[in-house]
């Protein structure tokens, strides 16, 4: 950046949380290419606090991070100083299984919670992507994958916060029991808040049985239409699915759907889903191997496209989605695929080929087509040079102003994240 | 008394029928459903339109009145008591279904609607509406969100925040904004609509509501398991999720409440120290197949009877017994407190023994209803009114198993909300740090603090506004303006 920077007292940052924890950066500590000065990493809430205090007090500008998985979600940022690495709180803190509650420190891997949760037969229902994701990004990025459409998202799994505000507060809000309703509930506000709150310190979840089997249907679409009807099908019937997830490739697709269940029922319900889906075409069906394997390899489809879009839409309206982005795209000579959780309303979209100019344009005429009748169309994964072209987020509606209320009370000299949530906050 | 400009005003909005300033009818909003907190409000009104409420709420606003919302006033913590001096804004009259869209699962309502009226207009296709709190034949969908009510079968398919998808507010300035989404997911910005719901009427009135509905399930299945006491019907709760099954419910009374209701109902219990219900609901197969698995529980934790229902009427008749339980105290006592707290599960069978301790200590009996798979307990303390200091002593009860709770790692309400009733146990839960934290949100959302004061917060925090009556700039009134 072409700015002056501010000046990180280094020796008082030393002072908080040791010599050996203050690092000069490298190239991969860059956010959307704006280079921080150092990275610091706490290893107490209290060291956290004390960070925070310091960067509110010069000016400093701090970007929490997790795992670093996601750091280019949102806008590029517009200042910063600090990267506040939380990966030395990695502890979980109580796991009781007769409870089937966890609480956890936001530095702990995802993965490792699952693997120590396994023990007692147990999960935390998330399932993104990522490895080396933690569970402080998990929750500031509100991450789901396939499953949520069984078991939700974030927001309705967590049931308690500990968070570091700007100022080096320390609050929690909500318990570790699942039944709370004790105060306002701010472990929801912090989901999906991009670090732009607060720091988040650790979080309580509810968990759920480790289903005991599963099986996959699988259905090829000959045309959005087709994709439409089967999408309806199946969320009318009475097939508890996990996940029902879509591919689209030139004109045609695939649909996906998992069953989580005890044996007797997994045979009874994959059978009912194959032939509700027969009139489309024979569905085929796949063991629990197999059927991880393909919903595996959608999710990671559109991950070498040159862009990645996210859509949200109205679930019955799976088939507007495919046809105004397939418009879109063909009339700027964009490769566009896709896939989806369709039976969320969620459709990802890979973009490649063609010229920024042309990406641009597609984003802004599916917001066009889509934001007035209450979609929205997120920019995930660009070039940092298409985000400084169209915004990351587009519009957010009338609750603009009430969202910059709350960023100006939480952190009202702009310490977090500045510039890369909605609206520019 | 009400203000004769003040009068006019909401007469000039609403007409006459929608004002009420006569003394004697406003006694009847001078409680909800916790009567032992009173106070007569300045001024009712009873909007038909969310363009209404707006003006009401702008003109409160602008004149520095409190005002409270109020849906049916079923709540049990004085979430709906009015203020002194302010005006209680009435949502009943704001009771249409607006619309009905199977094809996204949603269904859109004004606050006013009835719990059950959502479910009743979606049945016929096959769906329901899943929070079902006990008193859902009366409480309106507003209030429900104000208080994220629970019901019976929240602990498999949640609590009303996971089944509100939207919400149009009027702002306690008279700002309307749309928060959460509607009918697409992951809606964009800050997660306002989570914070909203369960909020207590404190950052604002809802004043449409879309819903998500769900399919009836397509099996369900109940039993009924009887026990020598709650330590044996706590195992099989135990058992029965250790086995990684969730039920739709699971739901104990202990002996005096089983008495109650056989005294007021008739659901014909056995003769049990406890007895629990569980009901299992899916795909068939699923619910089959781990109903045989939860009666080898239940006979392996000593149940002396297993009743399974046969049909929806037996079903229904099981269900009786736990839905009148509140109710049915008046038939063994004069008077009675419902309690609300909660504990980890595996806490259940601790905190039990001290409530009976505690009950043998005051010298006052307690009856014990409650959510068992979720922790979620309903002492129900009895007392008589009419003898000498037994409502204070029954008060002091109530509030130690309240302390009970949070001493086991536990909650002060499950479900029923802080209102004015709980505000004191607020800092025995939470430090000055946390509540202040959280009341950010209220200085978000209402500066000035007008909407439903002294509720949930012992100590409201400053926002850094000017104090006393507000009064807006001439250039934020034009709407040039906005307020931080
Ligand atoms: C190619 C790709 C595709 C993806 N697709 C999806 C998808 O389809 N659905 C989905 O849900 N997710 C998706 N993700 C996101 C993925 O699940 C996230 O990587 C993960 O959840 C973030 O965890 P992290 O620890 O790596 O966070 P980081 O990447 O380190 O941080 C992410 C953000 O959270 C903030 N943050 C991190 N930790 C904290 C904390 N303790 N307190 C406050 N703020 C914090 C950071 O400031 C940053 O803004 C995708 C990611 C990639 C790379
Ligand atoms: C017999 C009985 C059984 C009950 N069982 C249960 C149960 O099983 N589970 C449970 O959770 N609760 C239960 N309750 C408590 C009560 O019914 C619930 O809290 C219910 O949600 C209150 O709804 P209401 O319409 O009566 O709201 P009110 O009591 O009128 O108001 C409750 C709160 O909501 C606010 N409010 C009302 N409308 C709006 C609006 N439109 N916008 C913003 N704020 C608003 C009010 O200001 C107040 O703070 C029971 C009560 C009774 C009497």
């Amino acid at each position: 950046m072409g700015t002056t920077r501010t000046r990180v007292p280094l020796e008082d940052l030393r002072g908080i949380v040791g010599e050996g924890h203050v690092r000069e950066v490298a190239g991969e500590d860059a956010v959307e290419g704006v280079a921080p000065q150092y990275v610091v990493e706490p290893g107490t809430i209290e060291e956290i606090g004390e960070v925070m205090k310091l960067a509110d007090r010069e000016g400093l500008k701090v970007a929490p991070r997790g795992g670093g998985t996601k750091t280019f979600l949102g806008n590029p940022p517009t200042g910063l100083d600090l990267v506040l690495s939380v990966a030395r709180l990695n502890e979980i803190i109580e796991h009781v299984p007769g409870d089937q509650v966890i609480r956890v420190q936001a530095g702990a891997r995802l993965d490792d919670v699952q693997e120590r949760l396994a023990g007692s037969n147990q999960m935390l229902a998330l399932d993104p992507s990522e490895e080396g994701a933690t569970i402080g990004g998990v929750v500031a990025t509100n991450s789901y994958g396939p499953r949520r459409l069984r078991y939700a998202t974030v927001r309705d799994l967590i049931i308690g916060i500990t968070v570091v505000l700007p100022d080096g507060t320390v609050a929690r809000a909500g318990s570790k029991v699942v039944k709370n309703v004790a105060g306002y509930d701010l472990s929801k506000l912090l989901t999906g808040s991009l670090g732009t709150l607060g720091i988040i310190a650790d979080a309580n979840f509810r968990l759920h049985p480790i289903p005991e089997t599963s099986g996959t249907v699988v259905v090829e679409l000959d045309g959005p239409e087709a994709a439409g009807e089967a999408v309806q099908n199946i969320l009318h019937s009475q097939i508890l699915a996990s996940a029902l997830e879509l591919r689209w490739e030139g004109g045609s697709g695939t649909l996906a759907l998992l069953i989580e269940n005890v044996e007797p029922a997994v045979e009874a319900q994959v059978e009912a889903a194959a032939s509700l889906l027969r009139p489309h075409k024979e569905p085929e069906v796949l063991g629990a191997a197999e059927g991880s394997e393909l919903i595996g390899s959608i999710r990671h489809l559109l991950d070498g496209d040159d862009v990645k879009l996210k859509i949200g839409f109205m679930p019955a309206g799976i088939a507007e989605v495919i046809g105004a982005v397939t418009g879109a795209a063909e009339r700027r000579g964009v490769a566009a695929r896709m896939t989806g959780h369709a039976g969320n309303g969620l459709t990802f979209v890979g973009l490649s080929g063609a010229d920024e100019e042309a990406h641009a344009g597609v984003v802004e005429e599916l917001r066009a087509a889509l934001v007035p009748r209450g979609g929205n169309v997120v920019v995930q994964r660009a070039p940092a040079t298409l985000k400084r072209r169209v915004d990351a987020w587009g519009p957010v509606g009338d609750k603009l102003f009430l969202t910059r209320r709350i960023k100006e009370k939480f952190d009202p000299r702009g310490v977090l994240n500045p510039g890369r949530f909605v609206g520019g906050i | 008394m009400a203000s004769r400009a003040l009068i006019d005003y909401m007469i000039g909005i609403l007409g006459p029928e929608g004002v009420i300033s006569e003394r004697e009818e406003l006694r009847a909003y001078e409680c909800d459903g916790l009567m032992n907190y009173r106070v007569i409000p300045e001024l009712v009104v009873l909007p038909e339109t969310a363009e209404q409420v707006q003006q009401i709420v702008r003109y409160c606003h602008d004149e520095g009145i409190p005002f409270v919302a109020r849906g049916s006033g079923t709540g049990l913590s004085g979430g709906a008591l009015p203020v002194e001096a302010g005006v209680l804004i009435v949502m009943s009259r704001m009771c249409k279904i607006l619309e009905v869209d199977i094809p996204n699962q949603r269904v859109v309502v004004e606050p006013g609607v009835i719990n059950l009226w959502v479910t009743r207009e979606v049945g016929p296709e096959g769906y329901y509406y899943a929070p079902d709190p006990a008193s859902q034949t009366v409480s309106s969908i507003g209030g429900n969100l104000a208080e994220n009510s629970g019901g019976v079968h929240c602990l498999k398919y949640g609590f009303t925040t996971n089944h509100v998808m939207g919400a149009e507010v009027v702002l306690p300035d008279g700002t309307m904004v749309n928060i959460g989404g509607g009918k697409a997911p992951d809606p964009l910005g800050y997660e306002l609509l989570g914070a909203f719901v369960g909020s207590e009427g404190t950052l604002g009135i809802a004043t449409k509501i879309t819903l998500r509905i769900m399919r009836v399930p397509e099996k369900v299945r109940t039993l009924l398991a009887a026990f020598k006491d709650t330590e044996e019907a706590g195992g099989a709760v135990s058992g029965i999720i250790g086995n990684g099954i969730l039920p739709a419910a699971i739901e104990m009374m202990d002996a005096l409440a089983i008495e109650a209701v056989e005294t007021a109902v008739h659901p014909g219990y056995p003769e049990a120290g406890a007895v629990l219900i569980v009901e299992l609901d899916g795909p068939a197969a699923e619910v089959d197949h781990q109903f045989e698995q939860v009666k080898q529980i239940c006979e392996e934790n000593n149940s002396s009877e297993i009743r399974i229902a046969e049909d929806d009427e037996e079903r229904a008749l099981f269900w009786k017994g736990r839905k009148a339980a509140f109710a049915a105290m008046g038939r063994i006592s004069n008077d009675y407190i419902v309690q609300d707290g909660v504990v980890p599960r595996t806490e259940l069978g601790k905190v039990l023994r001290r409530i009976s301790e505690l009950s043998q200590e005051y010298g006052l009996r307690v009856a014990n209803v409650f959510h068992a798979g979720d922790g979620n307990l309903h002492p129900l303390v009895l007392f008589d009114n009419d003898k000498e200091g037994e409502a204070e002593k029954a008060e002091d009860l109530a509030g130690d198993i309240v302390l009970t709770c949070l001493e086991h790692g536990g909650s002060l309400t499950g479900e029923h909300g802080v209102g004015r009733d709980k505000m004191k146990y607020m800092p025995k839960m939470f430090t000055t740090d946390d509540l202040n934290t959280m009341q950010l949100l209220r200085c978000a959302f209402d500066p000035h603090q007008v909407s439903n004061p002294g509720k949930i917060f012992p100590t409201p925090r400053l926002c850094g506004e000017r104090p006393g009556r507000y009064k807006m700039h001439p250039v934020q009134k034009a709407g040039l303006a906005e307020n931080f």
